[in-house]
């Protein structure tokens, strides 16, 4: 067996471990195509819309400061919506961390439906029926989870369905360091 | 019952699969004829249950069913039916589903033309055909199975992508896929030699037409691609060295090569084992293509779904075929004796240089797309790699292989003689050169070095394709004709001479303005005035529109009217450019409506874009030299002729018997 006729396997070979690697990397959590929000660290943008469920009712961005809330957007017709949603509406029982739904681009009758069948984790359903809410906070798919702080600044931002692992590596230890940032201040 | 039937019959084509597999091999090994025999029927058979499972996913997208995830995700009741079934391969899933069946299409095609092949050659190929079969079957049912249910079924579905709804992007796809999978066939070729140690001239023959249709049908799947990236991106633009392009590029290349490749075997016996390289190449390239487009390994435009999972399996199964057959390769490759020798002036040593240099494009190609995946996995840093390094690598290498294009089809095989060419091509040259400079200067009116060495050498290509032609219709007289694959090669040569006019001009002399225009406005770019007569709303099935209607004169005199649309669709609120061209032969008028800046004034890009239509044309030229090449009388005579030949000698053992 002469050495060239190894050489392309050699090539591949060595390709195989570059691939290897960078997929490595991405099951570990390693987001290729990750842009860092523009908004991450930034004050939640101004607005008043109406909840989902008591259209008469207005929640405003003031609302969402003093505590540190997860907000999440969401829609009916959201396939993946339904991969996370198990996991917000065990959150909300498991937890005491308020959970906050955008609701994105929906028809108030189909999403009561959808939280009336697959269980309501929110505390508050805001109402974005037009998606202008959902611009401002960059919202570019659904779903998409914010952590926002006490002093109303978004701290985190993650896009797609959440996963366990996100939620026990990333989500709740920035919850609770900021809460104990926040006992501090 | 729908998905559920279509799951079944694809867990059913796998097991055909996995025996079309392993008993024609054993067979081939052990010498059993009735294993070898079951090659044939494996194949047919597990094309008829993919096919199943394929018309069941577009039963489900036809009939609405949202209980399967996957037509949820990507279709709607207000998707018209068009779009509906070409829906099917929108999307990850599907596209899987579509390469399966390609495959197994593939595969039915090889039992059909087969006659020639000897019984172990063609048990092994059906073997590798399964084996691959097995692989990209196990992969759909466990990453990516489009069967999948929803439950509670959505009420209406999530939309194909806007981007996708468009008359290109149905035909895009199969193409391309028709092309990619169509190498496994050559590949199959190629393993099967090197499993008997048959690496000769009768093994070339018989993969030539098969990577000609392959490669003919990647040029298409290619040349579709890049026309909907011009018209639906609104950007102006038909190749952007986008890592998903580059993917469907290098397997081209690779395959062009092939194709050189395998003509010297098959007529000289020369680069044996290295035109089983190339095969084993071009068909590792595309299952890269594959790998690199669903892995999520690639930062591109085509935002298509990643999944770590599922890279891990595809390059588990990259390993597997490219691996194996690499080693193979290196195992059986040196016994292989070189063919006959040849002069440094000659028809071998001209495909050679042709191989070299289409393997030279093909690294620049790998590494433009590689190094940022490779940079970045070392945390060297994160770069892009765009059009400007692509350009300077890319068009040195291409320009020496044109020039090359014209001389090669002249030149004797072994040994050629320069002098008597050079006579002959004296006054090709010179024409050539003047109707390089021509070209430009008659059309555009104006012509730089650059712009006229590109067309000059374009000519060239032309010309001298028509020379050879000429001499071979000379030298045929009273023939019964030319052989198709002389007028397809022919053809195919011309048709990269029309490709590089297009890209030149085009290149050079599109004017681009970006206007703002209110009703009544007009601009101009060179003598075409472009003047906006209105906005109004129009309503499609699924999405609103605002379409302008913008009406062009040159010297007073209207040319055209072009109605360019910006769509907003229902569900996935995703504004959509639709851009609206005026084609003739010499240029396209091309109008993208941009946004809408105040209450009547429009953001438009307009251009005009000589020659913009021989960029496609000169590819589809290539295509179908590939059509007449495939179709040459000698595969089917030979096949003929091995046919008798077999019966002869099945006649002569049976007559032998009888003595005995």
């Amino acid at each position: 067996m002469r050495v060239r006729y190894l050489l392309p396997i050699a090539v591949f070979l060595l390709m195989v471990a570059v691939f290897g690697l960078v997929l490595y990397q991405v099951s570990q959590g390693r987001n290729i195509k990750e842009v860092p929000s523009p908004l991450i660290g930034k004050a939640v943008p101004q607005f008043e819309l109406p909840l989902l469920l008591a259209p008469q009712r207005i929640f405003s961005s003031e609302q969402l400061k003093g505590r540190v809330s997860l907000v999440n957007v969401w829609a009916s017709w959201c396939v993946s919506c339904r991969y996370e949603h198990d996991l917000l509406v065990r959150m909300s029982r498991d937890t005491d961390i308020p959970i906050i739904g955008i609701n994105y681009k929906d028809e108030r009758v189909d999403a009561l439906k959808w939280l009336r069948d697959m269980g309501d984790p929110y505390e508050a359903s805001i109402f974005d029926y037009d998606g202008h809410l959902a611009i401002d906070w960059g919202v570019y798919g659904t779903p998409e989870t914010f952590v926002v702080d006490q002093r109303g600044v978004i701290r985190y931002k993650h896009t797609g369905p959440i996963t366990m692992e996100k939620l026990r590596d990333e989500i709740m230890p920035l919850v609770n360091k900021l809460r104990k940032a926040g006992d501090t201040v | 019952m729908v998905p559920e039937i279509g799951h079944f019959a694809l867990v059913i084509a796998l097991f055909v699969a996995l025996v079309q597999t392993i008993m024609p091999m054993l067979g081939a090994y052990r010498g059993i004829p009735e294993l070898m025999a079951m090659g044939k029927p494996a194949a047919r058979v597990q094309f008829l249950f993919i096919a199943v499972a394929f018309f069941m996913l577009t039963l489900a997208f036809i009939e609405n069913d949202f209980s399967v995830a996957y037509v949820a995700q990507n279709s709607n009741s207000a998707l018209p039916i068009e779009y509906r079934i070409s829906a099917v391969w929108g999307a990850h899933e599907g596209s899987l589903l579509l390469w399966v069946f390609m495959l197994a299409s593939w595969g039915l095609a090889i039992t059909i033309f087969s006659k020639s092949l000897p019984e172990h050659f063609l048990a092994r190929v059906m073997s590798v055909m399964g084996f691959t079969g097995v692989g990209f079957i196990l992969f759909i049912l466990m990453t990516s199975n489009p069967f999948d249910r929803l439950i509670p079924a959505a009420a209406d579905g999530r939309d194909l992508n806007p981007l996708l709804q468009d008359p290109g992007l149905i035909i895009h796809p199969p193409m391309l896929y028709m092309g990619y999978v169509g190498f496994s066939v050559a590949f199959s070729f190629a393993v099967a030699a090197l499993l008997g140690g048959h690496l000769d001239a009768t093994w070339a023959r018989w993969s030539r037409p098969w990577t000609t249709v392959a490669w003919l049908f990647l040029t298409i799947g290619i040349v579709l691609g890049s026309w909907w990236a011009y018209y639906e991106l609104g950007w102006g633009g038909w190749w952007f060295w986008d890592p998903v392009e580059n993917a469907s590029l290098m397997p081209w290349l690779a395959g062009t090569a092939l194709i050189h490749s395998l003509a010297a075997t098959e007529k000289r016996g020369a680069f044996k084992s290295w035109t089983v390289l190339l095969a084993i190449l071009a068909f590792s390239l595309s299952l890269l293509g594959t790998f690199l487009v669903r892995s999520g390994v690639l930062v591109s435009v085509h935002a298509f779904a990643s999944d770590p999972e599922r890279g891990v399996f595809i390059l588990g199964f990259l390993v597997v075929v490219i691996g194996v057959s690499l080693g193979l390769y290196a195992w059986r490759a040196p016994s292989v004796h070189g063919g006959g020798r040849f002069e440094w002036f000659s028809r071998e040593m001209l495909l050679l240089a042709n191989n070299v240099l289409l393997m030279a494009a093909l690294a620049a190609v790998l590494m433009g797309t590689m190094a940022p995946i490779v940079l970045d996995a070392l945390n060297l840093g994160k770069i892009s790699v765009g059009p400007p390094y692509f350009d300077v690598v890319f068009v040195p290498v291409m320009l020496p292989l044109v020039i090359l294009m014209g001389i090669g089809p002249l030149v004797s095989w072994q040994a050629g003689d320069a002098r008597p060419l050079f006579k002959k091509l004296r006054i090709v040259l010179a024409v050539s050169l003047v109707t390089g400079i021509a070209l430009p200067l008659i059309a555009m009116g104006k012509a730089t070095l650059m712009v006229a060495a590109s067309t000059t050498i374009a000519m060239w290509v032309i010309l001298s394709s028509a020379q050879y032609l000429r001499d071979r219709i000379k030298r045929n007289v009273g023939n019964k004709g030319l052989s198709a694959g002389v007028y397809g090669m022919v053809i195919a040569h011309a048709g990269v001479g029309v490709f590089v006019i297009g890209v030149t001009l085009s290149s050079v002399f599109s004017v681009e303005r970006d206007v703002h225009m209110r009703v009544g406005d007009t601009v101009q770019i060179n003598n075409f005035v472009f003047r906006l007569d209105e906005v109004k709303p129009v309503r499609g099935p699924n999405y609103h529109s605002d379409m302008a209607r913008v009406n062009i004169t040159r010297d007073g005199e209207q040319v055209a009217v072009l109605t360019p649309e910006k769509r907003t669709y229902f569900i996935q609120t995703m504004p959509m450019t639709e851009a609206s061209i005026d084609t003739t032969l010499l240029r396209d008028l091309y109008v993208a409506l941009a946004e809408q800046r105040d209450a009547d004034g429009w953001a438009l890009r307009v251009y005009h874009r000589p020659f913009q239509a021989w960029i496609w044309s000169g590819p589809l030229l290539m295509a179908l030299g590939g059509i007449l090449a495939a179709s040459d009388r000698r595969y089917r005579v030979s096949a003929r002729h091995i046919l008798q030949a077999r019966r002869k000698t099945a006649s002569a053992s049976v007559s032998d018997g009888a003595q005995a």
